[in-house]
C-alpha cells in the first residue's frame, strides 16, 4: 500500500461504505417486519471489499456480483430507491420486481445480473470481457465471489478461459472465512486459495479486506493490467461477514465468539473513521455526511414502500424479446 | 461445399438459386452467411476452429473469419457456455457448438438457470441472443451417453426456444432464424441427418421460429413428428397410402414455441393423431402434445392420442436392440393403423 490517501478521497469511500451498511441494516429491519419476502444475504462487515473495488472502476466498466452483492451494486452508483423497490418486489424496482435482493441489475450503470448460483458469475464475466475485446473497447469486468466459490468446477473453467484468452477481468475473491456455515479451510487442502488460481497463469494478490484503501489500490493495479491488454488478475480480500449467511441465520452457532469479536473490532467503517479522526473537525464532518445519507435513504425507502406492485397480468414481461 | 450443384428454382418468382447440399453443408452455409452479414456473430466450441468441427459443420469458417470470431475452446462446457451468456448480454450473438446433446448435462446451469432466466429476472434489461447448437439421436453403434434425445427437457423450460430441423433446407433456414433471434435457442441437429442431401434455397430463406411444416397432406390421421423421425414417418405414410389410408404428416420443426394452430387444425380435421419421436416416451414431448390436444380438441377426437417414442431405457449398444429401442417404419405403420380401428 502506498501513502495514506488525502482525507477527501477517503471520506468519499467512507460515505459509500456507510450507504451500503445503512441500506442493508434497513433491509434487515424491513425483512424482520415481513416486508421483504424471501432471503437476503447481507455483506455487513465486507463493505470495504465492495466499495474499494468499485472505486477502482471507470463508470463504463462492468460488474458481475453475487447474491451477497448489495455493496457491489450500490457502489456503482445505482439509485437506492430502485434498489429498495426491487428487494420489496415493486414494479419500480431495478428488475421490475422479477429478481429481488439476489439479482439487483442495472445495465445502465454497468451492473450485470448478480447470480445466486455459486460460481456461475465467473464464466459470465469472461464473456462480458470477451465482448469488450471484440468491440475494441477498453472496459474491464470486475467479478466478485466468495472463497467457497473456488470449489466450484465452473469457476475454474472460467479462470482458465480468462487466462488463455487474456481477458480483461478482475477476479475479486471476498474471503469471509465461511461458505454458508462451513469453515473455508476445512474444504481445501492447505491454506491458500490464491495458489490454486496462480496455477492458471495470472497474478494473485492478498489484501486486508477491512482496509478500503488497500482493496482499492490492489484492484486498481489489476484494472490497469486488464485495461492494458495484459489479461486477468486475482485479488483476494480477507474479510468477515458480521451477521449470518442470510437473515435467518444468527451466525453464532458455528463461529466462535472470540473470532466474531476479533473481526468486529476491525470493522472497516470504524477503522477508517478512527484513521480519519486525526484530522481536525473530521468527526463533525463524518457525522454530517452520515446524516445526509440517512435522509436520502429515508426518502428512498419510503418512496419504494409507496411504489406500486407489478400487475399480475404482466407476469410474462421480459421473458422473450418483443415480437 | 465444393461439390454443391447449382440449379435454378423455377417454382419461385424470385429467382433464388437452389442448391443440392447435405444437412451439414447447409448448416455451414448458414453460419458463414450470418458471420458475413453481422459482425457481432461469433462461433465457439470444441474443435470448431482449425479442425472445422467433429461433424464438419464449422469447416473453413475460422480460416475465413479469423480466430477471434470462430473460437476453439477448452473442454469446459460450463466455462464457454457461460462465456457465451456474458457475451450475449454485452452485444455479441454467440453460436455455441456443444458436440453432443449428452454433454449439455454438464453445463445445464448456464442454459437453464442463466440463459433462460436472466432476461426475465432482470425485468427485460438484458437480451440473450445465443444459439446452443448441438446434435442428438441414436445411430447404430452408439451407446447410452452419445445417443439421447433431450428436447423434452429443454422445451420444459420457459425462456428457451427449441428447434429441431429435419432437412437441409430447414437446417439452413432455421439456423438463420435462430441466429437472428434475440432469445436463447437450443438448436437440435440430428447426427443421422448430417449426410442427407436435399435442395436448399439460399440467401434469404428464413424459417420463422414457431412454424411447422405439413410435409404430407392427408385426411384420415395426423402424424406429428420432427427431426430424424420425419423420413421414417413419411415412408410409413407412403406404405399406408397403398392401402387407402391417408396420413397427414406434420414436421413440427419448432418445439418451443409450438405451432399450436396448425396442430389443432389438422387434428380437428382428421380426428385421429399419433405423435412419433425419438425421445423417451415417458414424459416425452409427445406427452405435452397429448395433453394439449385433449384440452383443446377433445370433442373432435375419435380415438385417444397415440404416443410413440424410444423405449424407456438407456440406448443399448448392441445393434440387435436397435429395432426395439426406436420407433421404426413398421411400428409406425401399425400405430397409425390401430388408431383408426
Ligand atoms: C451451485 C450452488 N450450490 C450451492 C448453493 C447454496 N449456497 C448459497 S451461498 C453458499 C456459500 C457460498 O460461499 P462463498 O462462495 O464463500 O460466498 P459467501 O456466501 O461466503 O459470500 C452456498 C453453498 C448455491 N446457491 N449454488
Ligand atoms: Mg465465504
Amino acid at each position: 500500500m502506498t501513502a495514506t490517501w488525502p482525507a477527501d478521497r477517503l471520506v468519499g469511500l467512507y460515505c459509500q461504505m456507510y450507504l451500503v451498511r445503512r441500506f442493508e441494516e434497513r433491509c434487515l429491519e424491513l425483512s424482520r417486519k415481513g416486508l421483504i419476502p424471501g432471503s437476503i444475504h447481507l455483506c455487513i462487515g465486507q463493505e470495504a471489499a465492495a466499495v474499494g473495488a468499485a472505486s477502482a472502476l471507470r463508470s463504463d466498466d462492468l460488474t458481475v456480483a453475487t447474491y451477497r452483492g448489495h455493496g457491489h451494486v450500490l457502489a456503482r452508483g445505482i439509485d437506492p430507491r430502485a434498489a429498495f423497490a426491487e428487494v420489496l418486489g415493486r414494479q419500480t424496482g431495478l428488475c421490475k420486481g422479477r429478481g429481488g435482493s439476489m439479482h439487483l441489475t442495472d445495465m445502465s450503470h454497468g451492473v450485470l445480473p448478480p447470480n445466486s448460483i455459486v460460481g456461475a458469475g465467473l464464466p459470465i464475466a469472461t464473456g462480458a470481457a470477451l465482448a469488450q475485446l471484440h468491440k475494441g473497447a477498453d472496459r474491464v469486468v470486475l467479478c466478485s465471489f466468495g472463497e467457497g466459490t473456488l470449489n466450484q468446477g465452473g469457476a475454474h473453467e472460467a479462470l482458465n478461459l480468462a487466462a488463455i484468452w487474456s481477458l480483461p477481468v478482475i477476479f475479486l475473491c471476498e474471503n469471509n472465512q465461511y461458505s454458508e456455515m462451513t469453515p473455508a479451510y476445512q474444504m481445501i487442502k492447505g491454506d491458500s486459495f490464491a495458489t490454486r488460481v496462480a496455477a492458471y497463469g495470472m497474478p494473485t494478490t492478498k489484501v486486508d479486506g477491512m482496509n478500503v484503501q488497500a482493496v482499492a489500490e490492489a484492484v486498481a493495479q489489476a484494472v490497469t493490467r486488464a485495461r492494458n491488454g495484459e489479461g486477468p488478475s486475482y485479488v483476494e480480500a480477507d474479510t468477515y461477514r458480521f451477521l449470518g449467511h442470510y437473515q435467518g441465520d444468527p451466525g453464532t452457532s458455528y463461529r466462535p465468539v472470540d473470532e466474531i469479536n476479533y473481526w468486529r473490532a476491525r470493522d472497516p467503517l470504524l477503522l477508517l473513521a478512527a484513521q480519519l479522526s486525526a484530522e481536525a473537525g473530521m468527526d463533525m464532518r463524518l457525522k454530517a455526511e452520515e446524516e445526509s445519507i440517512e435522509v436520502a435513504l429515508d426518502t428512498a425507502q419510503q418512496a419504494a414502500l409507496d411504489d406500486p406492485l407489478p400487475l399480475r397480468d404482466d407476469v410474462w414481461e421480459g421473458l422473450y424479446a418483443a415480437g | 461445399m465444393q461439390q454443391v450443384r447449382d440449379k435454378v428454382d423455377t417454382g419461385s418468382s424470385v429467382a433464388a438459386a437452389v442448391h443440392e447440399m447435405t444437412y451439414a453443408q447447409a448448416l455451414n452455409r448458414a453460419l458463414a452467411e450470418e458471420l458475413e452479414r453481422d459482425p457481432s456473430v461469433i462461433v465457439m466450441g470444441e474443435d470448431v476452429g482449425a479442425y472445422g468441427g467433429v461433424f464438419g459443420v464449422t469447416r473453413d469458417l475460422q480460416a475465413r473469419f479469423g480466430p477471434r470470431r470462430v473460437l476453439d475452446t477448452p473442454i469446459s462446457e460450463t466455462g464457454f457456455l457461460g462465456c457465451a451468456v456474458g457475451a450475449a448480454m454485452c452485444g455479441l450473438r454467440p453460436v455455441v457448438e456443444i458436440m453432443f446433446v449428452d454433454f449439455t448435462l454438464v453445463c445445464m446451469d448456464q442454459i437453464v438457470n442463466q440463459a433462460a432466466k436472466l432476461p426475465f429476472l432482470t425485468g427485460g434489461q438484458v437480451r440473450m441472443p445465443i444459439v446452443f447448437r448441438t446434435q442428438q439421436g441414436a445411430r447404430p453403434g452408439t451407446a447410452a451417453q452419445h445417443s439421447q434425445c433431450l428436447e423434452a427437457l429443454f422445451a420444459h423450460v420457459p425462456g428457451l426456444r427449441v428447434l429441431a430441423p429435419a432437412t437441409p433446407a430447414d437446417a439452413y433456414g432455421m439456423l438463420k432464424a435462430a441466429i437472428r433471434s434475440d432469445d436463447p435457442v437450443v438448436y437440435l441437429e440430428h447426427k443421422a441427418l448430417y449426410a442427407t442431401v436435399g435442395p436448399v434455397r439460399l440467401s434469404e430463406y428464413i424459417v420463422p421460429i414457431g412454424m411447422s411444416n405439413t410435409v404430407r397432406s392427408g385426411s384420415h390421421v395426423t402424424a406429428l413428428t420432427y427431426s430424424a423421425m420425419v423420413p421414417v414417418v413419411l415412408s410409413a405414410a407412403d406404405a399406408l397410402a397403398e392401402d387407402g389410408i391417408s396420413v397427414e404428416v406434420i414436421d413440427l420443426r419448432s418445439l418451443a414455441p409450438l405451432d399450436e394452430a396448425a396442430v389443432l387444425e389438422s387434428v380437428k380435421r382428421t380426428g385421429h393423431v399419433v405423435v412419433i419421436h425419438e425421445g423417451w416416451r415417458r414424459g416425452g414431448y409427445g406427452a405435452e402434445l397429448a395433453g394439449l390436444i385433449q384440452e383443446l380438441a377433445f370433442d373432435w377426437l375419435d380415438a385417444p392420442v397415440g404416443r410413440m417414442g424410444a423405449r424407456d431405457v438407456p440406448k443399448p449398444f448392441s445393434p440387435v436392440f436397435d429395432s426395439v429401442y426406436l420407433p421404426t417404419k413398421d411400428s409406425v405403420i401399425s400405430a397409425l393403423r390401430s388408431t383408426l380401428c
